[in-house]
């Protein structure tokens, strides 16, 4: 391998130091850690229970209506689904193209992936009118004699959004394996026995690292295109359907772009995080960020244009249903969200990431939340004004939450905190042997590697 | 669902004559008595959870005093492109080999995309258990049943009135006449406006109304094909 190009993002630490620093969040717990866990997890049980009541009485307690028939939960779906980009696309193209200062971002990039998956795809079956029955999208043998309707987009969403879990857990497990081995060597009893069960027999001799080594090479290929595809998919819930300001054939790309856009933004905010908490200064740099606010900056310039040119052909088509949803927008009820939007997604966070004397940590963060925000509204304009404004103006109507949509957003936000926090305890949130890699490439590394994988299990 | 689409198989549709429309909804209240519609009651109608099969659209002309009421009477179009049924990921609603727009019940789990793609808006939720105010409860009708919470609903020209004539039909080993299937809002309406029939038989009373000059679908620039034709109100006033 040669010289890593980012090796500036690199400190020069120890071995020891670097285990010591990375790994001090699985083996010492802080109060703060379980101030977290706990606020987060009842916040989370809150939610869980505002569901159950939602399913017991009726989904009449939310605020959705006629014709407002999609709401916060659809929104948040749409949303979640977007920032479980962040993983994929950082970690996969940087891996393939081979950038080095990935390194200790790939993994914290992968976690994002796999909760936000996990979070949006509850939002469909919070969703349903009955949702005990939404296994019903399943293909298999049932005795109503039916397959689910391969033309409808949602039978596609469930197995894109299926391919995807499965996908990026296996992309976030591959490189977890030698960090697991690590683990099993330095913990004891019944940690011990799940670590080592977790890392598959992994010793680190050569074969077993240059197995790996193609395996994670072969996901991130993969992983990409699915990632394209399934948010793809998310949009054409709504681009198959014939409605104004839905049926429009750049829903695709565009979607995909604010995914990325908001998944990068979500990262950066918590990288920013991590590091404060868990003392990684040394690790996760102002080059990070510096680099993460340039791929901000280009993703936050590709969504306006698209922004832009959705909006602007749809003005000139000038077609009376579209101009209505148009309008209710840039100029009517929905104008303040919007122009937050605008202001959020664009105004904002272009300057601040333009500026190399703005982009800093503080910079990029700032930047990056108003962007999870803008994001978020964005996914809210896409969805309810077009319902609020049917063709037939009688039954036009509005859209409020209510509490139990309130509470359920909030509580899959603390779902979101809370599977970060347990992840954090259980794993190392940087991947130890990809940072070492990338001090000391080659092949004194990877005996380096093998002492320390097998150091726990020889003594057993 | 067998394969039995024949010459003979029926196209049920309807035609509407906007001029003897008078808006009196008629067809609304017959429509809730027959199919066992839900009352919503205030609270609920006021956030958008009203059940209406039918209902009778007013659009105003012209600036007062010099104002003239149009009324549209819109039910489910039963469209044969009916942008409802592609997008519903478990069968809940497809078409039937008579041309209807059928709506399971049993299968639908209330992911509410057929609603949202209906350009007409005529597609209702169940958004909690029904409750009728004593005594309506005891005016349902035994032969439709009544939709239990979380479930998709709507017009279904009245299946079983449909139903009830073909089997009568079939035994006595004849095909459906004219005039055999009478959907509740067609009987109850005062004026006539609304005539039902087989759109296949190009002697119905549909057919002849359907071919007529005034003859218009709503909204078929969208490729639905609906099967509802209204009679362009010309009438002043």
């Amino acid at each position: 391998m040669s010289e890593p190009s980012g090796s500036n993002a690199m400190t020069g630490f120890s071995d020891a130091r670097i285990n010591a620093d990375l790994l001090r969040s699985v083996f010492r717990t802080g109060k703060w850690w379980y101030v977290t866990v706990a606020v987060s997890g009842s916040v989370m049980l809150a939610a869980g229970a505002a569901f159950l009541y939602q399913a017991y009485t009726g989904i009449g307690i939310a605020g959705i209506n006629r014709p407002v028939y999609w709401g916060f939960y659809i929104t948040n779906f749409v949303f979640w689904i977007g920032i479980s980009h962040a993983g994929t696309l950082i970690s996969a193209i940087l891996r393939v193209t081979g950038a080095q200062w990935r390194r200790p971002i790939t993994r914290c990039a992968e976690a994002i992936t796999v909760f936000a998956l996990m979070i949006g795809a509850l939002f469909p079956i919070i969703h349903l009118g009955r949702p005990w029955l939404f296994y019903w999208l399943m293909p298999y043998p049932n005795e109503r004699g039916l397959w689910p309707n391969f033309r409808s987009p949602l039978a596609w969403d469930f197995f894109a959004i299926n391919t995807y879990l499965t996908g990026s857990s296996i992309y976030l497990f591959l490189p977890l394996i030698p960090d697991l081995a690590m683990l099993r060597a330095k913990s004891t009893g019944v940690k011990r026995k799940i670590y080592s069960i977790l890392s598959l027999g992994w010793r680190g001799t050569p074969r077993q690292w240059h197995r790996l080594e193609r395996a994670v090479q072969i996901m991130a290929i993969i992983i990409i295109p699915v990632a394209v595809s399934v948010h793809t998919i998310v949009s054409w819930d709504f681009a198959m359907a014939i409605q104004p300001m839905w049926h429009s054939t750049i829903f695709g790309p565009y979607f995909v772009v604010g995914a990325i856009f908001s998944g990068i933004a979500a990262l950066i905010v918590a990288m920013a995080i991590l590091r404060k908490v868990f003392h990684l200064e040394a690790y996760l740099k102002p080059v990070h960020f510096n680099n993460l606010g340039l791929l901000l900056l280009t993703m936050s310039l590709l969504w306006f244009y698209f922004t832009f040119s959705e909006y602007l052909t749809g003005y000139y088509g000038n077609d009376p249903a579209e101009m209505r949803v148009f309008w209710s927008k840039v100029n009517g009820p929905y104008s303040p969200l919007f122009w937050a939007m605008i202001f959020c997604c664009f105004i904002i966070p272009v300057p601040i990431l333009a500026f190399k004397k703005l982009r800093t940590i503080t910079g990029t963060l700032v930047a990056s939340i108003g962007i999870v925000i803008g994001m978020w509204l964005e996914r809210f304009l896409i969805i309810v004004p077009t319902l609020a404004a049917p063709r037939l103006p009688y039954n036009w109507g509005h859209y409020s939450p209510r509490l139990v949509e309130i509470l359920i957003t909030v509580g899959t936000v603390a779902y979101f905190i809370f599977l970060y926090a347990v992840f954090t305890k259980l794993f190392p949130i940087v991947a130890v042997w990809e940072y070492k890699e990338g001090i000391r490439p080659g092949e004194e590394s990877l005996t380096v590697r093998e002492s320390e994988a097998t150091a726990g299990v020889t003594a057993d | 669902m067998t394969d039995t689409k024949t010459a003979s198989t029926p196209q049920w549709g309807m035609v509407i004559d906007l001029d003897l429309c008078t808006g009196c909804e008629a067809c609304v209240v017959a429509c809730h008595a027959e199919n066992n519609i839900r009352i919503a009651g205030d609270e609920q109608a006021a956030r958008g959870r009203s059940v209406n099969w039918i209902r009778v659209e007013r659009y105003f002309e012209g600036e007062f005093p010099d104002v003239r009421v149009r009324f549209m009477p819109v039910l489910c179009q039963h469209c044969n492109e009916a942008p409802c049924e592609p997008v519903c990921p478990v069968f809940a609603t497809y078409h039937t080999d008579e041309g209807l727009n059928a709506q399971v019940y049993n299968r639908c789990i209330g992911t509410r995309y057929c609603a949202n793609n209906c350009p007409y808006s005529v597609r209702f939720f169940n958004f909690n258990d029904p409750v009728w105010p004593q005594p309506l409860q005891n005016a349902w009708n035994p032969e439709v049943s009544v939709r239990s919470k979380g479930i998709m609903e709507k017009c279904t020209f009245c299946i079983q009135r449909i139903r009830k004539a073909e089997i009568a039909a079939d035994e006595e080993n004849r095909p459906v006449r004219e005039g055999d299937v009478v959907p509740a809002c067609v009987q109850s309406c005062p004026t006539r406006a609304m005539s039902f029939g087989d759109m296949a038989d190009p002697s119905s009373q549909v057919s002849r109304l359907a071919r007529s000059e005034r003859a218009n679908r709503l909204m078929d620039d969208l490729g639905t094909k609906p099967k509802v034709v209204y009679l362009k109100g010309l009438r002043e006033g």
